[in-house]
């Protein structure tokens, strides 16, 4: 058995006994790369480190991957953009500070969807990844090269953020487990902001254990992000427990609808009698607002990219075009050309459509509107959790489908986000756990949600349903 | 209906400069997604509050005090164009 195939978990019980080292682990993984990165192409930069030995027995020098959209002090970070290339940031994403802190070892950055706009790491200025079940297939997106790496075994784990779904969704395509944690619980400070009222940094990892130990590790109040939750810290893995005797899970009957595939919806059918075995009760609920989730996202999301996006004009870093001729003046034309040659299509669109909701004329019947219907939607949540500890659904309407399929429609691809989007626009936290597989031994996912900050909660349920089923043992064979 | 002329008003403030067939499928784009999106147009929200943040948030002050924060040269490494410790963008004032 190759190191790199280990979780996090039992690598640090092979350190602690002496029965490995740091240095060994990374150079598995660092082998097994150069092996098949080329055709899961999950990586799209690495900057070797040197390892010191005398971390073996101090923290977790684990090696892991970074979505391209934080910032590691001095290595490249694009977001898979055009206009990014060539960017080194001045400081750390705090995240980053923190997993130094734990000697974590850093390969390098990931693949995915430019700005992380996208749901199949198909909108990314490198190219595509690729699923490592099925090398034809999306892994999903957009934290799809993160997915990829660690479910191939080309990282122990790893970071992606999630806006509206895209920690869950390519975990469930890439059968591992993704948790997007309550906003405010992971400071956003050096994650190259998207949606700012949406943003995420959350864990993907090979079990539900790994989640809770690098949620440990990233999560905390930090003054740098004013929007950082000022609470107690909590030991995730004291979460840990295979147990959910007497826990109230909602079933919202509008995520089993038209759309959804056969056998994901036979997977979660079968995983809620799992759970029911273990002693939780199940009851049907009702979110009412759902089918008004990616509209109201696709206001919200896009009206505030339009406005972070503004920052990339070509002055400060970053790609600049100089113009041929003065159409408006040599400095508007400056930004005008910089920006239509840095920015792939998928951007251009979602700047443009959050401009025009914003813009005189549209900003009450878009915008506002999106606001309210953004209400309605965190209100449907707050009802249900009134009276159940959780809500059970699939993470994605399908499993993983192929590379090209739906990169001509982008509101196609905006549906396959249908079940994972609320959770952001409401704030609560979500997790996605492998929960079965297709006839074509394609990876589903399930969906855990729960009140804000009950991260201890999706766990506990996670782990339950993982002590009580073997998915999350299946690995891929490259 | 999104005319040419709205798809290139809208690429103007978001300054980009759409060029050829981009602003008829960044049009196509829009008109059918703008065709989803108003399926909010039937929500009643008369009586709702619009939500722009789901925690209660508040403003967050600090005290007016001096630390170090990133230096010059540093905040200048990546710069396109500098000149005289500043970020040098093409002519504004002739």
């Amino acid at each position: 058995m190759n190191l790199n195939e280990l979780t996090a978990h039992e690598i640090a019980d092979l350190l602690k006994q002496k029965k490995t080292t740091a240095k060994e682990v990374y150079t598995d993984t660092l082998r097994h790369i150069e092996k098949n990165d080329g055709r899961v192409k999950a990586f799209v930069n690495f900057s070797p480190k040197t390892i010191d030995p005398s971390n073996d027995l101090t923290a977790l020098p684990i090696p892991m991957a970074i979505k391209d959209n934080m910032c590691i002090e001095g290595e490249e970070v694009t977001c898979c953009s055009k206009i990014l290339k060539g960017f080194k940031p001045a400081y750390n994403a705090t995240v980053i500070e923190k997993l130094k802190k734990n000697n974590a070892i850093f390969i390098g950055h990931t693949n995915m969807d430019e700005f992380a706009m996208g749901s199949s790491t198909e909108n990314s200025c490198y190219g595509p990844s690729h699923n490592p079940w099925n090398l034809d297939c999306v892994p999903g997106g957009s934290s799809g090269g993160s997915t990829a790496a660690v479910a191939s075994n080309e990282a122990i784990w790893a970071l992606g953020s999630d806006t509206g779904g895209s920690i869950r969704q390519p975990a469930a395509f890439c059968g591992i487990v993704g948790l997007k944690p309550t906003y405010g619980l992971v400071s956003r400070y050096g994650l190259i902001a998207f949606a700012s009222s949406l943003d995420q940094i959350g864990p993907l990892t090979k079990d539900v254990t790994d989640c809770a130990l690098l949620l440990n590790i990233i999560a905390g109040y930090d003054p740098m992000d004013s929007t950082s939750a000022n609470l107690p810290k909590v030991d995730y893995t004291q979460a840990l427990k295979n147990d959910v005797k007497g826990l109230k899970i909602g079933v919202p009957k509008e995520y089993f609808i038209e759309g959804l595939d056969k056998e994901v919806k036979e997977a979660v059918t079968q995983s809620i009698k799992v759970l029911e075995k273990a002693g939780a009760h199940f009851e049907e609920v009702s979110l009412p607002h759902t089918e008004y989730g990616v509209a109201t996202y696709y206001i919200v999301a896009t009206a505030e990219a339009s406005s972070n996006l503004a920052r990339y004009d070509g002055v400060q870093y970053g790609l600049r075009k100089m113009p041929g001729q003065t159409r408006k003046t040599p400095l508007v034309d400056m930004y005008e050309e910089t920006r239509d040659l840095g920015f792939g299509k998928e951007v251009k669109r979602r700047i443009m459509l959050g401009t025009y909701s914003l813009s005189s004329g549209y900003y009450d019947a878009y915008y506002l509107k999106g606001l309210k219907a953004r209400h309605l939607i965190k209100q449907d949540f707050d009802k249900v959790f009134e009276k159940y500890d959780a809500i059970i659904t699939p993470t994605a309407p399908t499993t993983a489908f192929k590379i090209g399929e739906k990169s001509n429609d982008p509101l196609a691809m905006y549906l396959s986000d249908i079940y994972t989007i609320s959770a952001n626009l409401a704030g609560i936290p979500a997790i996605s756990i492998p929960c079965g597989f297709s006839k074509n031994k394609m990876p589903i996912g399930l969906q855990l949600m729960a009140k804000p900050f009950a991260e201890d909660m999706l766990l506990r349920i996670a782990y339950t349903y993982e002590q009580n089923t073997s998915w999350h043992k299946e690995k891929v064979k490259l | 209906m999104i005319s040419k002329k709205d798809v290139e008003h809208i690429a103007s403030l978001s300054r980009i400069h759409l060029q050829g067939p981009e602003v008829e499928e960044i049009s196509k784009n829009l008109e059918s997604i703008l065709g989803y999106v108003n399926k909010l147009q039937s929500l009643d929200v008369s009586k709702v509050e619009p939500t722009t943040h789901v925690l209660p948030l508040k403003n967050v002050y600090r005290e007016d005090q001096i630390k170090p924060s990133l230096p010059q040269d540093k905040a200048l490494s990546m710069a396109v164009e500098k000149s005289h410790g500043a970020f040098a963008v093409p002519k504004v004032i002739e």
